[in-house]
């Protein structure tokens, strides 16, 4: 019964996307294609002439920033989905109270809108991989399996994200996420440089985002890279973001939602 | 007989310290239209959420179809339709969408649902509206829309929240038209209600509420037999005159009634009361003779308004 739900759920979510998605697709594609031309292709120049080359193994700095941009972009649409459309669903549109006067409940929600979110990380990872091989000189093999590395990234934030929505009263959270967590994230967590380029305060502070493990993993996938770390721990660690999160996100919309 | 749609026997909710619904005891059976009648804050909207299977009660036993939404929560609601007090309709959507969407989260097939769709839009008369954004529709459409969206999976058991709250007059007496459609086509209904009119029009039979706590079970016209008398002489007095009139009203009606602008003065005959008022050489500004109504059976029972 509840798997069944989950399914319907997130069929009602594919079903309401489809009648929206316009409004994202400047985010979805555009920016991270902008992204990658201006710093990859505009500071890359600069980059490859200096002492880029040294740390970044050998590739075109575009190279190096591509599959870190793609973890870095499944990041921000993986937060995105888990916080505005659910705090819509909670409190501004309700279709969450709509959903549960069915045989819809909290875990259908959970699970269907994360299925929701995977394929949509999915979509984004492919046109992605597709955008990475013609402007970043990546392999269409590498693109691709860069892909799988980019949708768990997304999954480990948009878990606990949801979980984190379902504990907010009013949109201002959202917005300091976004500002004080994504944001430092995007930045300093080895997508544009490598993390050991940070003051070595810095560095386990970037070792703790589940964004750098994402990073290290789509990169090593992208490129045929070895990572810092075994990369099992990597996966194991970003998929213990979304098993927790996961948990906590049920039990946050269960006390939201069941009073 | 049938086994009743729902049993509660001292089913209370508390909310922390807020005691939401006291113990509370009825039975709804099949074919009926029952009504919860009180005012806001006495615990209608708490009892129909423990009814749909969306709010544990903290004390008590409910049963829904015989079953306990605890334990199967899913499986009542399957056979339910549930009108909230606020429309959650997603706003973004088309009619038909929001009820395309709704439907498929009762495991329907597709065609059944369209098939369903044309029939319930119609029913709702917004057939010509199936396209348009739901933001653009009325506000007794979207309501229309919110009933048309509760019966796609046609429901053995409809809830109905404060249905006509917030409705200009058409657009209600529009969707108790729809209403009482559906209780002729024998569908078992469910209503909370702030309005004594919408109560009498709709309610085979209902329960009284006021602060969590049921005060008077019967149809309306058993409890405005009980309750009330048969006539009623509403009596409007200058400024500063009423006082005075009061204490030579006195006795002249079976029970009398102040209110901040009114004297009401209950009587199986207002035709001679009124003579009585008159013969006393009292002058009230305005006289209304009605029959007595549900609104005066509450006021008997908890002295106060259902409005305030």
């Amino acid at each position: 019964m509840a798997a069944a739900t989950s399914v319907r759920f997130l069929e009602g979510e594919l079903r309401t996307y489809r009648r929206q998605w316009r409004a994202s697709v400047i985010t979805t594609f555009v920016n991270p294609i902008l992204f990658l031309a201006a710093m990859g292709l505009g500071v890359g120049s600069l980059v490859d002439r200096g002492t880029g080359a040294g740390v970044l193994e050998g590739f075109a700095y575009v190279t190096y920033l591509a599959p870190g941009l793609l973890a870095a972009t499944t990041m921000q649409i993986g937060t995105g989905d888990a916080s505005w459309p659910v705090m819509a669903g909670i409190k501004w549109v309700r279709s969450y109270e709509a959903a549960m006067a069915t045989p819809v409940d909290v875990r259908s929600i959970v699970t269907g809108h994360l299925g929701y979110i995977a394929l949509r990380l999915l979509f984004t990872a492919v046109v992605y991989a597709l955008v990475m091989v013609v402007l970043a000189s990546v392999t269409v093999g590498g693109a691709l399996a860069a892909v799988a590395p980019g949708v768990l990234t997304g999954m480990a934030f948009a878990a606990p994200v949801i979980a984190y929505t379902s504990r907010l009263d009013g949109p201002e959270g959202l917005s300091s996420l976004f500002r004080f967590g994504i944001v430092p994230l995007y930045l300093f967590s080895g997508t544009f440089f490598p993390a050991s380029q940070l003051p070595g305060w810095l560095e386990p502070v970037a070792y703790a985002t589940p964004l750098w493990h994402g990073v290290e993993l789509t990169r090593a996938a992208a490129l045929g890279t070895g990572t810092t770390i075994p990369a099992v721990v990597n996966i194991a660690y970003l998929v213990v973001w979304v098993g927790v999160g996961t948990v906590l996100a049920r039990r946050g919309l269960a006390r939201r939602m069941v009073t | 007989m049938t086994n009743p749609l729902v049993q509660a026997t001292g089913l209370s909710k508390r909310f922390g310290s807020l005691t939401a619904v006291d113990g509370i005891d009825f039975e709804v059976h099949r074919g009926e239209v029952f009504g919860f009648l009180g005012p806001n804050g006495a615990g209608k909207s708490s009892t129909m959420r423990m009814i749909g299977a969306v709010s544990p009660p903290t004390a008590g036993r409910l049963l829904v179809f015989g079953l306990d939404p605890a334990a199967d929560g899913a499986r009542i609601r399957s056979r339910l339709g549930v009108v909230p007090q606020e429309d959650n309709l997603d706003l973004q959507l088309p009619a038909e969408e929001n009820l395309l969407i709704y439907g498929r989260y009762f495991d329907l097939a597709v065609p059944v649902i369209r098939e369903r769709i044309d029939r319930l839009l119609a029913f709702a008369e917004l057939t010509d509206r199936r396209k348009d954004k739901v933001d653009i529709l009325s506000g007794g459409m979207k309501r229309r829309l919110t009933i048309a969206r509760s019966l796609i999976n046609e429901p053995d058991l409809l809830l109905l929240d404060e249905p006509t709250t917030g409705l200009d007059p058409q657009a209600r007496h529009l969707l108790w038209d729809r209403l009482y459609r559906l209780k002729q086509q024998g569908v078992t209904l469910i209503i909370t209600t702030h309005y004594m009119d919408e109560a009498e029009q709709l309610c085979d039979r209902l329960v009284v509420m006021d602060k969590a706590k049921i005060v008077a079970e019967g149809s309306p016209k058993e409890l405005i037999e009980r309750y009330s008398t048969r006539e009623v002489v509403e009596l409007r007095f200058p400024i500063g005159e009423r006082d005075a009139a009061l204490g030579r009203l006195d006795g002249i009606a079976t029970r009398t009634e102040v209110l901040p602008d009114r004297v009401l003065l209950y009587t199986d005959d207002a035709e001679p009361t009124l003579s009585e008022v008159h013969g006393l050489g009292l002058r009230p500004e305005s006289v209304v003779e009605r029959r007595s109504t549900l609104e005066d059976v509450f006021l008997r029972l908890t002295g106060r308004s259902l409005i305030d």
